[in-house]
Parts: structure tokens; C-alpha cells; sequence
């Protein structure tokens, strides 16, 4: 009885002292959403903590849709996300939200031929043709004509997209819906879309995975995912008429030339811009941050963070594969962070 | 202990005392106790189904009835239909059980009654091994052996000697019902082997011995005695695996192409109620949107149910006397 009581007590005192130890100047913050930039963003929080051993920002990469009810519901301090929020959710929030670029991805056209080993172009209407179940032929005049030269076989596209819901659909089927009025009309644009034909695979890896098995696909996926996996794809023309394959620079470039008609809350899409340089794929992801932040601590580290994140955190960008924010963004961005309350 | 009471006492007391003294002794908790968590389950499964019906509330008012019948799943323009997605299922299922219960209930033969026993042992073993295996392991099995094998070779075969059959039309991605019912089969035959082999040895030697006494060969014994007599334990084993297959999501959100489609060519993409709640769920944003994949959910379980239900219905129609079924 007595070794009993003693060692309760004991155990008592340990977890009361333990309890005391806590340290309660660190400031927690939590953040949910996009899986897209989860790489750059973990890289960016563990520096950042590397920096301020007392800020510690947690991330669970829970898909877009969940980083924005997470936020309407108040549970994370902020959320990410490759889709801006729409007019409706905004209203519907009871607290305002701001929009902050962070890093810029883009879509690519990635294909499997057999026996052509020529890099192909795409023109903005081939693809819209082929996505809507229009264009069925490789060899159909509207792919040749953009690629002179290369002898395209006479079998059947198999189109392949995603089967989940994803910021890489948005991108894509936003650029379809302003380069095709069908398009718009009949599909329109979103994380999920009602797709006329083809094969959906689950994340960038499903759909990599199906273009690669199946000879005579076409599937869009991430540059980021595209170039880290060495797959072969295309070149699409862009407004000014010039077929550029996706790079970090031409997405960067696609971000600049809508800087200066950018709108207040950054709610911008980028694709299909003007400029000769710009890839007309691409898209910015957001952190979906609240006006009002009540407390003093956590309001501080996230604005501190925000401003790390757009001048030094953007150095970390390249290594992984993330196209940077020109700098007039960050110009812009910079301003728009003294709106946290 | 066991005084004379007198009309002192009367039965109410009596009876409390009765209670007191089991639970002093224990049994009362012990009781008590297996209540409790026989019923919890049965809790959970309503708090479940009350979530589901609660959750899909929006869906159920916006589209009534025509949500079970219509083919539309637009996530843009906010219109839902369940039809592609049972479709689907049912198909991929029953394709799956079709493949996997003739494999299953033979090799169940062959382990129990055929096979010498260690051998029987050893393979069974093997066997509930494969039953262990992570869903996700069978579909990229399915994504790297089974839909090459598909494209290549087997929907070819089939087109050129099965083609005028609407099933077997349409061109060959090597992706879709055929090899999601194929992959559903690979995943549900260890259940079957499993419990039709145990079911099968538990057939009292008696029968076999009477069978083989009246002048029976062997495989007479086993087809005319031992199976009928187990055939209540086969069927429950059978529809053991079609509820695993009918809620088997990511071997079939790998293979089955993901497309709400409905088509009479088994090689054509299709979907499943489970692979369209593993894709879109988590992304889906707008109340109607989240609304409508609970329905499904609601949809999926109401579909398990009647199954399961029509199943303890043919099992009890199909025990007769003789059969194992007969002494419940």
C-alpha cells in the first residue's frame, strides 16, 4: 500500500513539474490547405523556424477545399490555396480575407508516342479540341499544321486527366474556358469538372503514371512534377503567337505582364497573358490570410513571416522547382500585408 | 445460503436481491458489460447513418428522387446524379464475384477435401497472408501486371473472338470495368478460400463416411454430400466478399479510369461510389458539392444493406433439413 501511494505521489510531482517546464513563449501557429506548394512550404516554415526558434508554423497539406473550410471554420490561423476564393465563399466568410501569392506553378502538356521523338507544339485550340472529345486523331490537321514535319500516327488520343479535385485542374481548365468559348459554356472551370472524355487518374503521380502506360496519351500535369520525373512535354502557344515550352522563367515572365493590371486582392488569374515571354499555363497559389488577427504574437509572426516569405524565402524557390514572384508583386504584396489587423 | 423465505418478502424484493447478489458476484457486470459493447456497435452504425442522412440534407432537397436516376455529375454547374457511380459499383462487384467464386469455392474444395493436409496447411497459410495485403498494394499490382496484360493481350483476344457482343466492343485502354472487376477478384478470393475452407471442414465426417458407404467416388462424396451440406457457410462467405468489394476503393479508383460513364462495353472507363468519394472529397468545396458525395455515401450503404439483406434472405431459403443450416 505504502510503495503504491508513494509512487503515485511521485508521479503526481513529476507531471506537475514537467507541466511547469512549459515554455509559453512560443507562438504556434497552424495552416492548412493546397498540396501542391506542400514542399516549398515546409522548406520555407522549418527555415523560418530555423530563423525564430519561437515561431513554429504547422502545415498539413490537406487539399485546397479543406484549407478553405478549415479557415471559415477558424480552426488554422491561415489557409493555402491553388484556387482563389470565390465571390460567394468571401461573402459567405464572417471575416475578411486576404489573398497572398506565394510561389507560381504551371500546367504541361505531357504526352506518350511511340516513334516520335520530336518535342511537340500545341496550339491553344488543338488542345481545347482534344479535351473536348472533338480533335480524336493524332493526326488531325489542327496537331499537324503546328508541327511541320513530324509524321503523327493515325491512331486515337487518349486523353487523360485528373480524377481528383486539384489546383492543377483549375489551372487547366481555366486556360481552356478563356482560349475556348465551348469550353467555357459546356465544361467551365474548376477544381472538379464535369470532362467530356478521357481517363482520370488520382494526383500528379496517377496521371503520370497513366500517360506513361498508355501508349498515344495526352494528361496535363505540374511543371514542378513534370520536370522532377524527366517526362517529355510539349510546347503551347501563347497570345503573342510564340510556342514556348514551360520554364521557371516563362512562368515567372507569365506573372509579371499581369502585375500592373493585378487587382487589389490578387484574386488574378494568369493565364493565357500577354507578353512574348509568358507561358500561358501558369497560375499563382495563395496563403488565405484573416484581416483580424487577435492576438499580438501570433498577428506579429504571421506579417514577419509573410515578409520573410516574399524577399529571403523566395531563394529557396529554384532548388525545388517553384518559378519565383516578380518583383513587382512583392512590391505590391509588401503593401497589402500592413491590411493584417 | 438458501433460506426459506417467507411471504415476508415479496417478489419484487426478492428478485432485487437476487440481482444484488449476481452483481456482487460478477456475472451482472459481466453482463452488463458485453451489453454495452454489443450495442455500441450497433449505436455506431445508427450515429452513421444519422450523420449520413443529416449531412446530405441539401442534396436530398435540391434533388429529390432524380438524384438515383440521373447521369449528370457537374461539379461546376452544381448537378449530381448517383446513376454512373451504383452502376459502376454493381458492375465492378459482380464482375469480381464472378471471376473470384468459382476460383474460390474450387480451391476451398481442393484445400478441404482434396489436398493432403499439409499441403492444405501450408497454402492456407499463404493464402491468409494474401487476405492481409493493403488494398493499395492490389491496385498498383493492378496499374503495373494486370492492365498491360489487359491491353495486350487479354481485351485483343476478346475482341476477336467475343466482339459481337456489346460487352466486349470499343477500343482497348486496359483500363476500366474489365479490369476493375478483374482486380476486385484477386482482392475478395482469399475471403472466399478462407471461410469456404473452413466451413467445409467443419461438415461432420459423418456425412462424407455415409456418402462414400452408399458406393460414392470421392469427388461424388465431396459434390453431393459435403458441399450442399455447407452450402449456407459458402453462400455467407461469397457475400462476405462482395461486401468487401463493393466498399474497395483505391485497387479500384487505380484501374477503373475514373470516368461517370455508363456503357455496356466492359472495356470502357467507369466508377465507383467509393473511388469518386476517395477522389473528390476532399477537394470539394460548396455545400451542394459535399452534400451530394454524402448522399452517395448514403447511397453506397443503403446499396450494401439490401445486398447483405437479400443475402441472409437466400441463405435462409436455401438451408434445408440435412444441412448445416438446419440445426440453427
Amino acid at each position: 500500500m505504502n510503495v503504491a501511494k508513494l509512487s503515485a505521489v511521485l508521479l503526481l510531482a513529476l507531471v506537475m513539474a514537467l507541466s511547469a517546464c512549459q515554455d509559453s513563449s512560443i507562438t504556434i501557429l497552424n495552416a492548412a490547405g493546397a498540396t501542391f506548394p506542400y514542399p516549398i512550404y515546409s522548406k520555407w516554415f522549418d527555415e523560418y523556424h530555423k530563423l525564430h526558434p519561437n515561431v513554429q508554423i504547422n502545415y498539413q497539406s490537406i487539399g485546397s477545399g479543406g484549407g478553405i473550410r478549415q479557415l471559415l471554420d477558424r480552426t488554422v490561423d491561415f489557409g493555402a490555396s491553388d484556387g482563389p476564393m470565390s465571390d460567394e465563399q468571401l461573402a459567405a466568410a464572417q471575416i475578411q480575407i486576404l489573398h497572398f501569392p506565394t510561389v507560381l506553378g504551371a500546367d504541361v502538356p505531357s504526352y506518350n508516342l511511340p516513334g516520335v521523338t520530336a518535342e511537340l507544339k500545341f496550339t491553344p485550340q488543338a488542345l481545347a479540341g482534344i479535351f473536348l472529345g472533338k480533335i480524336t486523331k493524332w493526326n488531325d490537321p489542327a496537331i499537324a499544321e503546328a508541327n511541320p514535319g513530324v509524321s503523327l500516327p493515325a491512331q486515337d488520343i487518349v486523353v487523360i486527366h485528373r480524377s481528383d479535385g486539384s489546383g492543377t485542374t483549375y489551372i487547366w481548365t481555366d486556360y481552356l474556358s478563356k482560349v475556348s468559348d465551348e469550353w467555357r459554356t459546356r465544361v467551365g472551370r474548376g477544381t472538379s469538372v464535369n470532362w467530356p472524355v478521357g481517363l482520370g487518374g488520382k494526383g500528379n503521380e496517377g496521371v503520370a503514371g497513366l500517360v506513361k502506360q498508355t501508349p498515344y496519351s495526352l494528361g496535363y500535369v505540374e511543371l514542378v512534377y513534370a520536370l522532377q520525373n524527366n517526362m517529355t512535354y510539349a510546347a503551347v502557344r501563347n497570345s503573342a503567337g510564340v510556342f514556348l515550352k514551360a520554364t521557371l522563367g516563362s512562368v515567372s515572365a507569365a506573372a509579371a505582364s499581369v502585375a500592373a493590371s493585378m487587382p487589389q486582392d490578387f484574386r488574378v488569374s494568369i493565364t493565357n497573358p500577354g507578353g512574348a515571354t509568358a507561358y500561358p499555363i501558369a497560375s499563382f497559389t495563395w496563403l488565405l490570410v484573416p484581416t483580424r488577427i487577435e492576438d499580438a504574437a501570433k498577428r506579429a509572426a504571421v506579417k514577419d513571416f509573410l515578409t520573410w516569405m516574399m524577399t529571403a524565402g523566395q531563394e529557396y524557390c529554384e532548388p525545388l522547382a517553384y518559378a519565383k514572384l516578380p518583383q513587382e508583386i512583392v512590391a505590391r504584396e509588401t503593401q497589402a500585408i500592413a491590411l493584417i489587423q | 445460503m438458501a433460506t426459506a423465505h417467507t411471504t415476508v418478502d415479496s417478489g419484487d424484493f426478492s428478485r432485487l436481491r437476487g440481482w444484488l447478489r449476481r452483481l456482487r458476484s460478477g456475472d451482472e457486470i459481466a453482463r452488463l458489460v458485453t451489453l454495452l459493447f454489443a450495442s455500441s456497435v450497433i449505436l455506431l452504425t445508427l450515429l452513421l447513418v444519422y450523420r449520413l442522412w443529416d449531412e446530405s440534407v441539401q442534396a436530398r432537397q435540391t434533388f429529390g428522387w432524380t438524384f438515383l436516376f440521373s447521369r449528370v455529375w457537374d461539379p461546376v454547374a452544381g448537378q449530381f446524379g448517383a446513376l454512373p457511380f451504383v452502376y459502376g459499383t454493381l458492375v465492378t462487384s459482380l464482375l469480381g464475384l464472378m471471376v473470384a467464386v468459382p476460383l474460390g469455392l474450387g480451391a476451398a474444395i481442393f484445400l478441404a477435401e482434396l489436398a493432403p493436409r499439409r499441403i492444405s496447411d501450408g497454402l492456407t497459410f499463404l493464402i491468409d497472408l494474401l487476405a492481409a495485403v493493403p488494398s493499395v498494394i492490389y491496385g498498383l499490382l493492378g496499374i503495373f501486371i494486370v492492365v498491360p496484360l489487359m491491353r495486350t493481350v487479354i481485351q485483343p483476344a476478346l475482341q476477336q473472338t467475343l466482339g459481337f457482343l456489346p460487352f466486349f466492343q470499343g477500343p482497348a485502354y486496359g483500363i476500366g470495368f474489365l479490369t476493375g472487376g478483374v482486380v476486385l477478384a484477386v482482392m475478395i478470393v482469399p475471403f472466399i478460400i478462407s471461410v469456404s475452407r473452413e466451413v467445409l471442414l467443419a461438415v461432420p465426417v459423418e456425412q462424407r463416411e455415409a456418402a462414400l458407404a452408399l458406393g460414392a467416388t470421392r469427388w461424388e462424396a465431396t459434390w453431393k454430400a459435403v458441399v450442399p451440406y455447407a452450402r449456407a457457410g459458402l453462400l455467407g462467405s461469397v457475400f462476405l466478399a462482395l461486401a468487401r468489394a463493393l466498399g474497395e476503393t483505391m485497387a479500384v479508383t487505380m484501374v477503373v479510369g475514373n470516368n461517370p460513364n455508363i456503357s455496356a462495353s466492359l472495356f470502357a472507363p467507369g466508377y465507383s461510389i467509393a473511388a469518386v468519394l476517395a477522389n473528390e472529397f476532399s477537394e470539394a468545396t460548396g455545400d451542394l458539392y459535399l452534400s451530394a458525395l454524402m448522399e452517395l455515401a448514403l447511397v453506397l450503404f443503403l446499396v450494401t444493406f439490401i445486398l447483405n439483406g437479400l443475402a441472409r434472405i437466400l441463405i435462409v431459403l436455401t438451408a434445408r433439413r440435412g444441412s448445416g443450416m438446419a440445426q440453427v
